[in-house]
Parts: C-alpha cells; structure tokens; sequence
C-alpha cells in the first residue's frame, strides 16, 4: 500500500461518490416525471432541456432557506442526524463490484470495486441498520411528538424487516458459500442469477428492502397526513436537503445491492463469446450494471405511484406473519435442494 | 388499532397479495403510457369556442362607428353593477352614442345579461379570457378597451342569431 493504491482508492471512491450524487439529482427529476406520467401529467419541462436542470433549481431553492432548529431541540444530535443518514447511504456502495475483469493504471491491477471485503453482505447489513439511528435520532432530537412517532415507527419497522431482510440473504449465502459479493457475482454466471434459483428469496429481499428504504408502500415515518412530514417535520434548508438526498441514495444502494446479490450483478450472458478486450468487457459490464439498477430505480418510483401506504398494524402484520416464514420456509427449502440434489 | 368493516371477505388469490399488486402496476403502466391532454400554456393558448363569455367588449362597426346608442339596460341589467354608460348626442344617423363606457372586470361576473337585454347587438361577450391585473386601475375597461371590430366577433354574433 503505498501513495498510488491510496490515490487510485481516492479517485475510484471521488467517482462513485459523484456518479451517485448526479444519479440522485437525476433521481428527483425521474421521481416527478413518472408520478407526473402515472397521473396523467407533463411533469417538470420548463428549467433546462426536458426539464433536466430542475432538480439543481430545487436544490438552489432548498439551500437559499433559512435553517432553522427548534428552541427545544437538542441541537447536536438534530445537526447529526442527517448527516448520519447521508453517510451511511453512502458507505454502502464502498463494496458493490460494478464489473469482472481488472484494468490497468499506472502499472497497477485495478479491481472495479472499492473495497473488496471478504464479509461484504454483512458489511450491507451492518449499515443498512445504522441508517435507523438517523431517522430515529431525527426524530427524539426534534422534540416533537409527530416526529419521534415517525422517528419511532421507523425503528420498528426496520428492525422487523431486517430480520426478513438478512434471512431471504441465508439462500444466496447458502447457494454460493461465501459472503464476499464479488464472489456472489461471479457464482451468478450466464442465466444463473439468484432470480432464477431464489425466486421467494427474492421477492422477500425486495419487500424488505423497501422497508429499509421508508419508500411506499412502506413510508410509514413520514407518512404526512398522520405525522405532518414525520422525522423531518422539524428541519429545513440544507439538513433537509440531506434527508432528501438520503432517502434518493439509499433507493441507489439498495438497488445496487439487489442488482448485486439477486440480478447477476455486472454479468451479462454470452459476453465471453464476442472476445472483447478486457477494457471494452468492463465498459459493457458497468453499463448493463448501471441498466439494471437504473430498472431496479424505475420499478421503485412506479410502486410508489401505484401501491397505497400500508396501515401500522398491516404492515406488522406483513413483516412479522407473512415475510419471516416466508424466508425461513426459503431457507429450509435451499437447505433441502442443496443437501438432496 | 383501526377496526375495518368487512362488506366482502377475500378471495384466496386476493389474499396472496402479488397477484393483485400486480393489476395496479398494469394500470399505472398503462396510465403512464397514455397520450397526455396538457396544454402548455403560454406556448399553446386555446381559442374558446362561440359559445365561451368571455369578457363583454363592445361591436365596432367597419366604418369605425360603435353600435351602441347608450341605452343605458345593459348598466340597467348587470347584476354586478359592473357596467357605467354616460350617454351623448351625436350628428350620425343613431343620435345617441356613449361618451364614456367602462366595465369594471374586478365586479364582472360574466353572467352574458348585458349581451342578451342589448338591442342592437352593440355589446357581446367575446372569447377573451386573459383577465389577470396586477393594479387596480387595469381592471377598469375604458371605451378604447372595449371597441372590438366586428370582423373579430363575428362566429359569437352569429351563434348568437342562430341560438337566441
């Protein structure tokens, strides 16, 4: 390890870190679009081309606001909340491998990941629960009862679906036998996606990365006609802006982690056949990873336009009756394949 | 927790959920595809057909003469008392003519009564719809804000001929 793997490091984490901060800006524009489409609406067409400039207006308009934190509030846990949010959606994609091959720079072999840990879904698991603690602090720090309810709700409801989220991963685990994600990826060659042989898992997997996400129909902590705007009823300006930019990073990184785990990550069938260079198998492999999330993204902001909010007690009822046998039941069922087949 | 009053119990592939999950994300994809009616505005404005009231203007005949004769029962009739006509003699064949005509488009309440008690067919309401005013005095219609020529009003003068 000397300066250049660190300024290799650097540059592969400034890149991700830029792609993804377009990508959700992006996200914004996509997210008003298509619920402008699914209601029969133009959606945002005024600033820049197609209206392709207009989340950077929102963000100017969010930034030029005044901050303000209540008098009651606990001012330093209400200033770290968001960026608890922000970081942890962030960190995430630290492990995510966007293509196969390695390339080489400067004399060295460079994996298209930027941290290849050997633990790598537990690593996801570990800080798609931190994320609670930002929403749950959010919520105590502004000392407000609507937002410790949507602060509170959001803990329940991730603990309950985290426990469906890390069990619907034992049948990937199981099939591939390891933890390390490059390794999933690579065991998912051709048509052997983790769809394809874990089905349930996957449908599992997905309901609760919802969950995790506070995306409809799982919005429950900022339900607004029940808790005003929920955690965030208390913050403005650019802490907002950082609640907002999590919730649209968190939708990049679970997508990513379904790609990953469950969509063949960066493999595209038959690539092998056209022998292409390796320079040219990683562009396409970034691409068809970025197509799949870019799906995966789509398919997200279309539920949310389709599918109403869940009441409290269903959506308990779902994670604890419905989700949890449903990924044990996977699991019991992979264990049986694996040992008789 | 909410109580639900069941009119109709499940079917078991409604239970399953998916199925039906399913059926709205159809319909959404199918909404989302749909040709969409949104006019944008400033670009594409609408031209309302004759039968539209919109803002009361007054005829201006070809020879550059208004058809009033400053009768007085479209103010008589305006339910808003929007309207203030101040008559005055003239040497044309008409004798009478308005020296000051002005509709107050805050009160108007595009009723068409004006229209319809006028009996020379001097005030008709036309298809202009643009009525936003930022000072009050705007909003105040003067003659030459009224004078419309008659080439303009024709298709409502004769809707009107046709309907009345």
């Amino acid at each position: 390890m000397d300066v250049l793997d660190i300024a290799i490091a650097l540059i592969k984490i400034v890149v991700m870190f830029v792609v993804v901060l377009l990508t959700v800006a992006e996200l914004v524009y996509t997210e008003r679009k298509i619920s402008a489409w699914i209601q029969n609406r133009v959606g945002p067409n005024r600033v820049g081309w197609l209206g392709l400039l207009q989340p950077y207006a929102d963000v100017v308009k969010l930034l030029l606001k005044e901050d303000i934190v209540p008098a009651a509030a606990n001012r330093f846990i209400h200033t770290l909340a968001p960026v608890i949010s922000i970081g942890v959606a962030f960190s995430t994609l630290a492990v995510i491998p966007i293509a196969g091959p390695t390339i080489t720079l400067f004399g060295r072999t460079v994996h298209m990941v930027i941290a290849d840990v050997n633990v790598g879904i537990l690593y996801v698991l570990a800080l798609t629960s931190m994320g609670v603690y930002g929403l749950t602090l959010s919520g105590w720090a502004s000392n407000n009862k609507y937002s410790l309810l949507g602060g509170l709700r959001s803990a329940a409801q991730m603990i309950s679906y985290e426990l469906s989220m890390g069990l619907s991963l034992i049948g990937v685990i199981m099939i591939t036998g390891s933890l390390q994600l490059t390794d999933i990826v690579h065991h998912q060659h051709g048509w052997m996606w983790n769809l394809v042989l874990q089905p349930v898992g996957f449908i599992t997997f997905l309901v609760a990365s919802f969950a995790e996400t506070n995306r409809a129909p799982f919005d429950l902590p900022e339900a607004e006609p029940e808790l005003v705007g929920g955690y965030h009823t208390e913050y403005s300006s650019f802490k907002f802006a950082l609640f907002f930019l999590a919730e649209y990073a968190n939708m990049i990184t679970s997508s990513a982690v379904i790609t990953t785990l469950y969509l063949g990550g960066w493999q595209v069938p038959y690539l092998e056949t056209f022998g292409l260079s390796d320079g040219w198998m990683v562009l396409v492999q970034i691409l068809a990873f970025m197509l799949k999330v870019a799906f995966l993204l789509f398919f997200f902001q279309w539920v949310r336009w389709s599918v109403p909010r869940f009441r409290y007690d269903q959506l308990m009822n779902l994670g604890w009756k419905v989700m949890l046998p449903l990924a044990i039941a996977n699991i019991v069922l992979t264990g049986a394949l694996l040992l008789f087949l | 927790m909410a109580t639900v009053d069941k009119k109709y119990t499940l079917t078991f592939w409604e239970k399953i959920y998916i199925p039906e999950l399913v059926k709205g994300m159809k319909l959404t994809l199918e909404q989302m595809l749909r040709k969409k009616d949104t006019r944008q505005y400033p670009e594409e404005r609408w031209t309302p057909p004759p039968s539209f009231r919109g803002a009361p203007v007054l005829v201006l005949e070809e020879n550059g003469v208004e058809r009033c004769v400053a009768c007085g029962l479209c103010s008589r009739v305006c339910p808003a008392l929007a309207i203030d006509v101040q008559a005055a003699e003239t040497a044309d064949e008409k004798e009478r003519y308005p020296a000051r005509f002005e509709i107050n488009m805050l009160r108007c309440i595009f009723c068409g009564f004006c229209e319809e008690v006028c009996p020379e067919e001097a005030i008709v309401m036309s298809n202009r719809y643009e009525l936003a005013f930022t000072e009050y005095a705007d909003a105040i219609f003067d003659k030459d804000a009224l004078l419309t020529p008659v080439a303009e009003l024709r298709p409502r003068l004769e809707y009107l001929r046709a309907h009345r």
